[in-house]
């Protein structure tokens, strides 16, 4: 069984596995967002996280200190979600039979003093929140390691949790894309997301009927993108950032084949059977000509699908075209990981003699 | 003391009117006079709708990190006593906090506060995007909201370095290579080698953007002063002003979001 769980959780396999239960939950949400399936799913967890912290690997990484706010996220995220998901369909249910979101409710509506209401609220958020972080102050001792050395780097040498989504996006680009473009991309397509989605409906009211392309992009990059790569990066990294199971022993002697190919030797050498052209660009022609259409042609073709039909009529040329270009950059991380899997492309365009590897 | 409470006597005294000027809350007057009167709880409107206060809907996120904000400055203050940010001291003055300060659990605080407020920021976002809080009216303010996320982990990363211990120079050395690979400003990024005159190389591991993250080609002794101004000083003024921001705005634009 644990050998069964440590080779499901291998990125080419639990990847897949994640996205399917994510678009699961989003078309059955209704079903998710009910508090009977609340009720299973915290009763079948219990006993399923306590046999996983039975085994000795497993809690070994669970408990170390810097790991402890990655477990607390991922036990919040699961509730919040589920929590989001709840009051959706709840309103959704609503607005079906003609009814107004719950928010809207005249009792909802009504004004309250911020005095008693609000502010006794905070005061116990906060009271609650400070004896949290003093009892975790207490258990758990903030980490301190030998003095630093720069002579000797330790293995694997990890950066803080929330970083570790980038640094697993670093198996699958180089630097310049997983630590400076990727991150500015999300930070710029973050801020143009109000810009992007001129749908009025929704603001300020749990719904997902009524925008489901927001949420289910949003919540693809938020879950099955940015958390389940920290996830990756934090529980199942290990020395050199080779793959180890949850309740795998980090042996420092693991032996992994890692063989991976440019496109262009793809097409030369192994198709066309021919020596690699000297000339930089035309050895590099069929990803480049790949890349430069993946950014263009798409934005066109999507066109012709209904969904982008609707959203051109909607958003127009301009909103349009950034919305399918921030998408489609998201994508471009699933399409590099699943292309790795497949068969082991390392670059689609391999230009190290600029610094210039896609 | 028989017909007045011990209390009611406080509340009248010169003193207690000279800091309190109006009565007990317990009346609508009081009620808008003790959150307009007072200089903390006027960010808070007078009245609001009763979805804005309900936990289910906020789920708090954004209020705990301001408050988690406020906690990391009191903690941060305190360890500031004990610390000196260079090279010969930084890693001793840790081990003589844990060691010789009793009951010492202000580092503690402070580091798992620190990864609390980049939970709660991100849970913060999540909320506000599951019930499309970003719309207009509020766009601009769902932007410097991002800002602030991103500043959140920059006073993270920048903390990460001053225990000046194997974990930190070396999570930091991961990080910093990234500033390496930046397209045209690194000097391992795609088009620095087009930035050359003859001989003369523009964009070189001595002038680059890590070289100036940095202030050497390593993590060194004028890394950890940088990261040290920039996690003590500089961030937290930019983040002061930019939370003003947010939450005027969130007055502005009429409050926590509900249904229009």
């Amino acid at each position: 069984m644990r050998e069964l769980i440590n080779w499901l959780a291998e990125p080419i396999r639990s990847f897949p596995i994640f996205t399917f239960l994510f678009f699961m939950m989003m078309r059955y949400y209704k079903v998710v967002g009910t508090k009977k399936f609340g009720y299973w799913g915290l009763a079948i967890s219990i006993p399923v996280v306590a046999w996983f912290c039975a085994d000795p690997n497993f809690l070994a990484i669970i408990l170390w200190p810097d790991n402890i706010p990655i477990n607390i996220i991922i036990i919040m995220l699961t509730f919040l979600t589920w929590l989001s998901l709840y009051k959706c369909a709840e309103n959704d249910k609503r607005i079906e039979a003609g009814e107004c979101p719950i928010e809207a409710l005249p009792e909802n509506r009504e004004k309250v003093w911020a005095w008693p209401n609000l502010v006794y609220t905070e005061l116990f958020v906060i009271i609650a929140t400070t004896i949290f972080l003093v009892v975790w102050a207490i258990i758990f001792k903030a980490p301190l390691e030998e003095p630093a050395n720069v002579t000797w780097a330790p293995n694997p040498a990890k950066a803080p949790w929330y970083f570790l989504g980038l640094q697993e996006m670093l198996v699958y680009f180089d630097p310049w894309m997983a630590g400076v473009v990727l991150p500015g991309v999300i930070v710029v397509g973050l801020i143009a997301i109000p810009f992007i989605d001129t749908n009025p409906k929704g603001n300020g009211y749990y719904t997902f009927a009524e925008r489901p392309l927001a949420i289910t992009s949003f919540l693809f990059g938020w879950l099955v993108l940015w958390i389940y790569l920290i996830i990756v990066g934090t529980f199942l990294r290990g020395p050199n950032w080779t793959f180890y199971g949850p309740f795998e022993y980090w042996d420092f002697h693991k032996v992994v084949a890692d063989y991976n190919v440019n496109l262009s030797e793809y097409v030369w050498i192994k198709i066309l059977n021919v020596p690699m052209p000297k000339n930089l660009v035309l050895r590099e022609i069929f990803g480049i000509i790949g890349t430069v259409a993946y950014l263009t042609v798409l934005p066109f073709l999507s066109l012709k699908t209904k969904i982008g039909k609707e959203l051109y009529a909607k958003s127009g040329t301009i909103r349009y075209y950034i919305f399918v270009f921030l998408f489609i950059i998201m994508m471009s991380l699933p399409i590099k990981m699943v292309l790795r899997w497949l068969i082991n492309l390392k670059y689609i365009v391999a230009l190290p003699e600029w610094e210039l590897n896609l | 003391m028989s017909e007045k409470g011990l209390a009611q006597k406080v509340r009248e005294t010169q003193v207690w009117k000279s800091i309190f000027r109006h009565g007990p809350p317990d009346n609508a007057r009081n009620r808008a006079s003790v959150v307009a009167g007072n200089v903390f709880l006027h960010l808070h409107p007078i009245k609001l709708k009763k979805s804005g206060v309900q936990l289910g809907y906020t789920w708090c996120m954004g209020g705990l990190t301001f408050f988690i904000f406020l906690a990391l400055t009191v903690t941060g203050l305190l360890l500031m006593f004990y610390y000196r940010p260079t090279a010969e001291y930084a890693y001793n003055d840790i081990i003589a906090l844990k060691e010789h300060v009793p009951l010492g659990i202000m580092r503690e605080i402070h580091r798992w506060g620190a990864h609390a407020m980049v939970i709660t920021v991100w849970l913060h976002m999540f909320r506000v995007f599951m019930t499309g809080s970003y719309k207009p009216p509020r766009e601009f303010n769902w932007g410097i909201g991002v800002i602030l996320l991103v500043l959140t982990l920059l006073l993270s990363f920048t903390g990460y370095l001053l225990p000046w211990d194997q974990l930190a120079i070396w999570a930091i050395t991961v990080g910093s290579n990234m500033a390496k690979a930046t397209p045209f400003m690194g000097h391992g990024g795609p088009g620095a080698a087009l930035a050359q005159i003859g001989d003369f190389v523009m964009v070189s591991d001595k002038n680059d953007v890590r070289f100036q993250l940095l202030a050497g080609r390593f993590v060194g002794e004028p890394a950890l002063l940088r990261f040290y101004i920039l996690h003590c000083v500089f961030i937290p003024l930019v983040v002061g002003v930019l939370i003003a921001i947010h939450f005027w705005r969130v007055r502005k634009d009429g409050g926590i979001s509900a249904p229009l």
